[in-house]
């Protein structure tokens, strides 16, 4: 028996935060329902990159990458039939998720209380950039933005350079980490006492868990944080050096004074090494800038997987600063079955990221790859709803359901 | 900035009726922390001294000590604290009479370290099979890296968020806040409660293997992707992002006072803002030809091309640098755009929207006249809400509770105890 065996999942996510969020049910047991419409097609449906390098909306990795397992279900919420075929979804689902702007839902009458009435103990789960409620409740924006509104923007980059953003629509990879064990919570609740409920997550708020010491700090201390590259507050070395070949890196980090002394062994003491300025911990801290230095004309003769291989086995916490190449490639992400390959009819063969923990006792499944647009419209009509195919075939000739025909050339 | 609550250890949580006993350092500390903040009875469990974390700075008014570090105060707000030395029989068997009580084991110890104490998952789980344990470690149980050392930055460049992080011209740089383990722990939470859902259908715990560096190649959008299909590798881009072989989005700018996060790509959202600031730049005389030509909407998310950005960023730059980062911020809410401050820690402090929905908490707390101001719930709940049950627990503070009152020890055992360092 499956972990999530029985759940079912009415899922209005879309982009990166919800699909995400999803993805893990969807692996672990759960029915997913997913809910799109041509006419306000999914984002990432337009992200790349594309099977074959060929925009189309069923042709993206990006998109797939979420989407595995879950049924494509095509329909159009500007019809008002529409929102009653969902309303009958509702009655089928025990768990019902949307990352809309707040106040999408409500506006098609499908409020929380407009759920309750169909189906009362549902539990519906909202994620939005700031929340329901308050000044800026609807102000529309994607991760890489709320990167920048959370704080983690201006801590990330060099002091003498303009902040960087972390890369990617960085908070949509964390928030999922908060909202699954509350959906997941929520139904257990649900289990023990009958009653479904409303889960709203603001991911600032979320994301500000990834951040609180710092915000804390100005909170009780009105002092600030500073951006400060790759340096440690209190260690050194901490810090990328040069390797072998064109942009390659590998990281040094010196946390005890075991750490230094084993580096010092795999350089073969140099004499510089030796020297009061880097004898202890502090001076070392002190001395920091000619410290980089130093190693740095060590290692830039090294291969950079020689390096850390090397000063991993001497004791010295070191890696290799991966590329993406190296990270698809990478032999221990290969031994947990990272990367998982599925055949899709259009994006092709291309990798899943599955689960970062494994349970000894569920593994998780990849049934299918993601769904082209309203790919399962009839299916999840037919066996969910009960809907005879003359009634699925007049409402695709209305307009109301979508199915998978090729959209026309933009 | 935020009233003052009492904190009350008796409020109803969504997984009020279960334990947690937290054997994790800073490494594995916030899987315990969401499982606490959801209602679990979370247990800390401290070596005779406290945690590691605690020893993590800043400390409040730069005092080193057990209850001042602000990492700890963050992580262990809502969880219990008990003492136990793993390194003795007398703690070991402590632990054992504890795992009876116990739902969940967490533990962020590296490969191999509770086994070695004859407390390997096979062990526990012959006291306890419905019990489930968590490991987080920095690359999981098993493979050729699971015996490495990685701190904070080995582990995030080792996952790849690193290369991609950062100006072109210089070293990759990491999260300017340690995130690789946070990742780890907090993936843990799900994979808990994954087997929690499993246990409740079968009756049987399970072994749950986090890795930290799994959890954070999760965080890199589609990089893996577009090496996988294009044989793309990206690069850092300091204001820029490469999402593809030759597509670019553009996100921070400078303005007059400091810096803005402007999503600047295709896409029915960030379009439909891009479209947004070209009429809003028109208005202010400071519009451009060929960019009103273009619709935004009409092309991908992350699809506009090097060439593109090329010939478009100088002239939003210049409408950028003539304003302040809060008149841009009023704009971008009346015009909706996606664009938003790049704040500090003041900002975030301040933040209208925070305050507005009351998110700060202030945390009373023993050792300290002045309350503790902390981040508030992680999500809100109309029927079961995140609530503050305990303050971040001094240490063992909680031994008595649990190794007299619960286990039925008497007090002059647990002085004897003490004074063989086994709590």
């Amino acid at each position: 028996m499956r972990p999530l065996e029985g759940l079912k999942v009415l899922d209005f996510c879309w982009v990166a935060v919800g699909p995400m969020t999803t993805s893990y049910l969807a692996e672990y047991g759960a029915t997913v329902v997913r809910v799109e419409s041509r006419l306000r097609p999914e984002v990432l449906r337009s992200a790349p990159p594309f099977g074959g390098n060929v925009r189309g909306p069923n042709r993206s990795a990006y998109y797939a990458n979420y989407n595995a397992n879950k049924f494509g279900f095509g329909l159009n919420m500007a019809h008002p039939q529409g929102v009653e075929i969902v309303r009958r979804f509702v009655a089928w689902a025990d768990l019902v998720t949307e990352n809309f702007t707040p106040g999408t839902l409500e506006k098609w009458g499908l409020g929380y209380d407009d759920l309750c009435a169909v189906k009362p103990d549902v539990i519906l789960f909202s994620t939005s950039m700031l929340g329901r409620g308050g000044p800026h409740s609807r102000q529309p924006g994607f991760g890489p933005v709320l990167s920048s509104l959370s704080g983690m923007t201006g801590l990330t980059g060099w002091p003498d350079r303009p902040p960087t953003n972390p890369y990617g629509a960085y908070t949509d990879f964390i928030v999922p980490r908060f909202a699954i064990p509350t959906i997941i919570a929520a139904l257990d609740y649900r289990r023990r006492t009958g009653r479904g409920q409303h889960i709203d997550i603001s991911q600032l708020e979320a994301s500000l868990h990834f951040l609180a010491p710092p915000v804390v700090e100005w909170a009780m201390m009105g002092r600030e944080a500073e951006r400060c590259g790759n340096r440690h507050p209190s260690a050194a070395p901490h810090g990328a050096y040069p390797c072998r070949g064109d942009d390659c890196w590998c990281t040094i980090a010196c946390l005890s004074e075991a750490h230094w002394q084993a580096l010092c062994g795999a350089m073969e003491q140099p004499a510089w090494s030796r020297e009061a300025r880097f004898a202890t911990q502090l001076s070392r801290k002190a001395h920091e800038n000619a410290l980089d230095g130093l190693i740095a004309e060590w290692t830039q003769d090294w291969d950079a997987h020689d390096l850390m291989h090397t000063l991993q086995a001497a004791g010295v916490p070191a890696g290799v600063v991966q590329t993406n190449r190296d990270v698809v490639e990478d032999p221990q992400l290969a031994h947990r079955g990272h990367f998982v390959y599925l055949d899709h009819p259009e994006v092709g063969r291309h990798p899943v990221q599955r689960s970062e923990f494994h349970l000894s006792a569920a593994a998780p499944e990849h049934r299918s790859p993601a769904p082209l647009l309203g790919q399962h419209t009839a299916q999840v009509c037919r066996d969910i709803l009960g809907m005879s195919d003359a009634d699925i075939a007049a409402l695709m000739q209305e307009g109301v359901l979508e199915d998978d025909t090729p959209l026309p050339e933009a | 900035m935020a009233s003052e609550s009492a904190c009350r250890p008796d409020r109803e949580g969504m997984l009020s009726p279960y334990r947690v006993l937290d054997l994790s350092d800073e490494r594995g500390i916030l899987c315990g922390k969401i499982l606490a903040d959801l209602g679990a009875d979370v247990i800390q469990v401290e070596p005779p001294g406290g945690s590691s974390a605690r020893r993590i700075g800043p400390f409040y008014q730069d005092e080193p000590g057990p209850d001042s570090s602000l990492f700890w105060w963050s992580y262990a707000v809502n969880k219990r604290s008990i003492t136990l030395n793993l390194h003795t029989a007398d703690g070991q068997a402590l632990l054992k009479r504890l795992l009876p009580t116990a739902d969940f084991l967490v533990e962020s110890g590296p490969p191999g370290e509770l086994a070695s104490l004859g407390l390997g998952y096979a062990e526990l789980a012959e006291i306890n099979p419905s019990l489930i344990v968590v490991s987080i470690t920095p690359f999981g149980q098993s493979g050729p890296y699971a015996g490495y050392q990685a701190p904070d930055l080995v582990g995030i460049g080792m996952a790849g968020l690193m290369y991609v992080t950062g100006d072109p011209d210089r070293p990759p740089v990491r999260v300017g806040f340690p995130h690789f383990y946070l990742h780890g722990a907090a993936a843990g939470a799900t994979g808990a409660m994954l087997a929690h859902a499993h246990r409740t259908l079968t009756g049987a715990g399970q072994y749950v293997d986090v890795s930290c560096q799994d959890a954070v190649a999760r965080a890199l959008a589609n990089a893996p992707q577009s090496y996988a299909l294009d044989g793309a590798i990206i690069k850092r881009q300091g204001s820029y992002r490469q999402t593809g072989s030759d597509n670019y989005m553009r996100i921070t700018w400078q303005c007059s006072d400091g810096y803005v996060n402007f999503l600047f790509s295709g896409g029915a959202g960030a379009g439909a803002s891009a479209n947004n600031l070209v009429r809003w730049m028109a208005e202010e005389g400071m519009g451009d030809a060929y960019m009103e030509s273009l619709d935004f909407t009409k092309w991908g998310y992350g699809t506009i091309t090097l060439e593109m950005m090329e010939r478009m960023v100088p002239v939003i730059e210049r409408f950028m640098r003539t304003h302040t980062k809060q008149e841009l911020f009023d704009g971008a809410v009346s015009r909706r755009l996606l664009l938003f401050p790049v704040a500090t820690p003041r900002d975030i402090c301040n933040d209208p929207q925070l305050a507005a929905r009351d998110y700060f908490r202030q945390v009373p707390h023993a050792a300290f006249d002045e309350p503790l101001t902390l981040p508030g719930p992680f999500a809100n709940s109309n029927a079961c809400p995140i609530e503050l049950r305990y303050p971040p627990p001094m240490v063992g503070e909680h031994n008595r509770a649990v190794y007299v009152d619960e286990l039925g020890l008497r007090p002059q055992e647990l002085v004897r105890l003490r004074e063989f360092n086994a709590v």
